[in-house]
């Protein structure tokens, strides 16, 4: 008889890997993928391109200078950059994206040490980076199907967030009909691509619930069109594939529910009295800084702790 | 709450749990009786609890069922001769656990001979059944092998209405307990009604997983037959096949909705928790007096010629009983006892049963492949997966501080190591390997 390996159980694994649910979450993302590609023509794709191959460009050498074993193969820096090019506009220029990508996979994610260490999402970090460095560049939006008319050059037009009486219908908002970052505009396809998450239980649906609902109340509160809040700026986006990063959300059910509340109520609060346009990214970025402490606050009791807690207290 | 002595109707909320496959392609296979091996070796370790002194020498001649070990301590049971024979060697020798006791070699001589005064058993007390249960030779034989002995013996002070059989079977491949349930369901019956009134049991709940829908209508034939069920107080409970329920804890929460509390017994939420076979053992014991000598064993894997469950004397090789069972089909590399999410691997095919094995699974190269251990990603499938609610990528981090009060407060103690945290690890993580440590810093610390 040959040599027997020894390993400490269980001896069965459900077969599902890191791979497979990164393979999902771009699964997920391909519904939005397409509708920027339609609204914003084919510029898109090459900024999704860019942003992705630059990802994976700078996992792999960081990896290497730190002499530590590749990780591109479970497809982490592509989902970082499909996420980074729908947090920008179309025009932007494909060197800021690279830009956008050194930031997001380097810094944030592999300096903290990697696939589930980094403390803040890549994505939305670089976003903020470059929103602070490029205002200007980060805030030019184009008018949608500008690409048809033969008018390439960018058209300055505003987000429904930044219009402020500018009606918009709702079935143009729901199909993704205006102006925005590229992924963020189709809330249709987002929720296409969130459903499918939660259906094949890559994420929990509490997150995106809580987020959703926390800002429609809180804006209702404050006398504004839930639904139009909703449905505008980076919210389908951000609650359902920013807000949801395993690495920088709470694990247990409880922490979860805090989490997004909090984000709802920064989102609306930056929404109403703050000076920027948008405020799901901060909002994510200020509650994944929290996550640690939400953690050991909302703790899950282990099985049969209550029960001992109450006899010692008799 | 204890008043209401209800049954439930379908079982109540447990949390996590993993669906594995169940590969229980022994299920419809009727058990086959081993025929002796040319020598058994019996460890004087078969439970949990103190070894065993051997009561023979070497050269002595032994018959079935004759006492070759025992101890006055108090998690201890008798050691029986599963064969008779002559006692060969006498040594001391580390087991695949790791832990050194005493083996006795019994070379057989194929007779099978009975020792003399094997006889039938009348119990009519508390003492007179625990100290029956204990001459048997029974450990509990789902698996972790407690002494059913100090099972039955309630303490003073503490009430038992409910006694739940555990034939969940949870674990992929074993079907061990699936054929005592068909080949012995009357056993179990008659073992339920020898004990119960001494006890003082109010219900039996006997815990099926929907797996095995023809184990649930012959129990339940006989269980919602008046003749047979006079006092109306056994019930069978399908329940929705997923893993853990056969684990203790999970089982009680399943079938009563009452709590055990963090290093509490059963017996502290009014439940005795049984498996099927050593409840139908229990009535043979009574009936014919033969104690613990063989045990079902499931032999299947990827590797195996003829997967079959096999009835087979204690202190078998892993090797005989393969041999019994057709041989191999491919190279085994990896050999369990045990079922595939809890067992424990051996590193020789000399290894014997015991009296806990349920199974032995080997593996071929493809199943016995292990997942590359990657990162971490924090996805919480093994905080959601886990029947104790234990969260342990947090455990991790406290584990790496070595902050122990901070670990026994997340509850690592709980821990059952059922493994459903590692089987749905996206990374390959070895968690159940990761909270033993953890469990090891906090009993060091004591």
């Amino acid at each position: 008889m040959s040599k027997l390996r020894v390993s400490p159980s269980p001896h069965f694994k459900s077969g599902i890997t890191t791979q497979r649910i990164m393979l999902d979450v771009i699964f997920a993302l391909m519904p939005a993928v397409i509708a920027s590609c339609l609204i914003f023509g084919p510029r898109a794709l090459i900024i999704y391109a860019v942003s992705c191959g630059s990802c994976v460009i700078c996992e792999y050498f960081s990896r290497k200078i730190m002499k530590r074993t590749s990780t591109i193969s479970d497809l982490s820096a592509i989902v970082t950059g499909v996420l980074l090019a729908m947090n920008l506009p179309v025009s932007i220029n494909p060197l800021i994206v690279m830009f956008g990508s050194m930031v997001a996979i380097i810094v944030v994610k592999q300096m903290f040490g990697g696939i589930g260490q980094n403390f803040v999402n890549p994505a939305l970090t670089a976003r903020i980076i470059l929103l602070s460095s490029f205002p200007s560049k980060m805030t030019t939006w184009t008018e949608p199907f500008a690409y048809l008319n033969g008018n390439i050059d960018s058209v300055s037009s505003a987000t429904p967030l930044a219009m402020a009486d500018a009606k918009l219908d709702y079935f143009n908002m729901f199909m993704g009909i205006r102006g925005g970052c590229l992924g963020e505009t189709c809330v249709a396809a987002l929720l296409l691509g969130g459903i499918y998450l939660i259906a094949r239980r890559v994420i929990s649906p509490v997150i995106p619930l809580t987020y959703i609902s926390t800002v429609a109340i809180f804006s209702l509160v404050l006398g504004q069109a839930p639904i139009y809040q909703i449905m505008s700026g980076g919210l389908m986006l951000g609650a359902f594939f920013m807000a949801t990063d395993y690495a920088t959300s709470p694990i247990n059910p409880l922490g979860k529910l805090v989490f997004a509340l909090g984000c709802g109520i920064i989102t609306v609060v930056i929404r109403q009295f703050g000076s920027l346009p948008e405020g799901v990214s901060f909002a994510i970025i200020l509650m994944n800084i929290l996550v640690s402490h939400i953690e050991n606050l909302t703790m899950t009791k282990p099985f049969g702790f209550v029960r001992t807690k109450k006899e010692a207290s008799k | 709450m204890r008043s209401e002595l209800l049954f439930p109707k379908r079982p109540y909320g447990t949390h996590g749990g993993v669906k594995v496959t169940h590969c229980k392609n022994t299920a419809g296979i009727e058990s086959v009786i081993m025929p002796p091996p040319e020598r058994v070796e019996i460890s004087m370790n078969q439970n949990i609890g103190d070894d065993c002194i051997p009561t023979v020498k070497v050269g002595d001649s032994v018959y079935v069922g004759q006492i070759i070990g025992d101890s006055d301590k108090f998690l201890s049971v008798p050691i029986h001769s599963s064969v008779s024979g002559v006692v060969e060697k006498i040594n001391k020798r580390k087991d695949y656990s790791g832990r050194e006791s005493d083996v006795i070699v019994i070379k057989s001589d194929g007779l099978m001979t009975p020792i003399d005064g094997i006889k039938p058993h009348k119990v009519d007390n508390l003492k007179e059944l625990t100290e029956a249960v204990r001459a048997s030779g029974l450990v509990g034989l789902g698996g972790a092998g407690f002494p059913a002995h100090v099972k039955l013996n309630v303490p003073e002070g503490k009430s038992v209405d409910t006694l739940i059989i555990n034939c969940a079977e949870c674990e992929p491949y074993i079907t061990a307990d699936h054929r005592e349930a068909i080949e012995n369901s009357w056993d179990v019956f008659s073992g339920i009604y020898a004990f119960k009134d001494i006890i003082g049991i109010k219900r039996v709940i006997i815990g099926v997983e929907d797996n095995k829908p023809d184990a649930i209508d012959v129990l339940k034939q006989i269980a919602d037959n008046p003749k047979y069920d006079p006092d109306d107080m056994v019930r069978v409970l399908p329940l929705k096949a997923s893993y853990p329920y056969g684990a203790e804890k999970v089982l009680v929460k399943a079938c009563t909705n009452r709590v055990i509390p963090t290093g509490g017994l059963p017996v502290d939420v009014g439940c005795i928790v049984m498996n099927i076979t050593s409840v139908s053992f229990i009535s043979r014991y009574m009936k014919n007096g033969m104690p613990l000598v063989s045990k079902r064993i499931t032999v299947d894997g990827s590797a195996v010629k003829e997967p079959k469950n096999v009835i087979a004397p204690i202190g078998t090789s892993i090797k005989d009983i393969v041999e019994f069972c057709g041989g191999l089909k491919s190279d085994a590399k990896k050999i369990i006892l045990g079922g595939p999410m809890m067992g424990t691997t051996v590193s020789s095919d000399s290894e014997v049963i015991k009296k806990n094995t349920n199974a032995v699974l080997l593996f071929d190269e493809e199943e016995s492949n292990l997942m590359r251990e990657t990162d971490c990603i924090r996805c919480g499938k093994c905080a959601s997966s886990c029947p104790m609610k234990l969260t342990p990528p947090i455990i991790n981090t406290y584990m790496k501080q070595k902050d122990i009060n901070r670990l026994e407060k997340l509850g690592v103690m709980t821990c059952m190591e059922c493994g459903c945290c590692a089987y749905s690890c996206p990374a390959g993580k070895h968690l159940v390997q990761m909270m033993r440590e953890a469990k090891q810093m906090i009993r060091a610390n004591k």
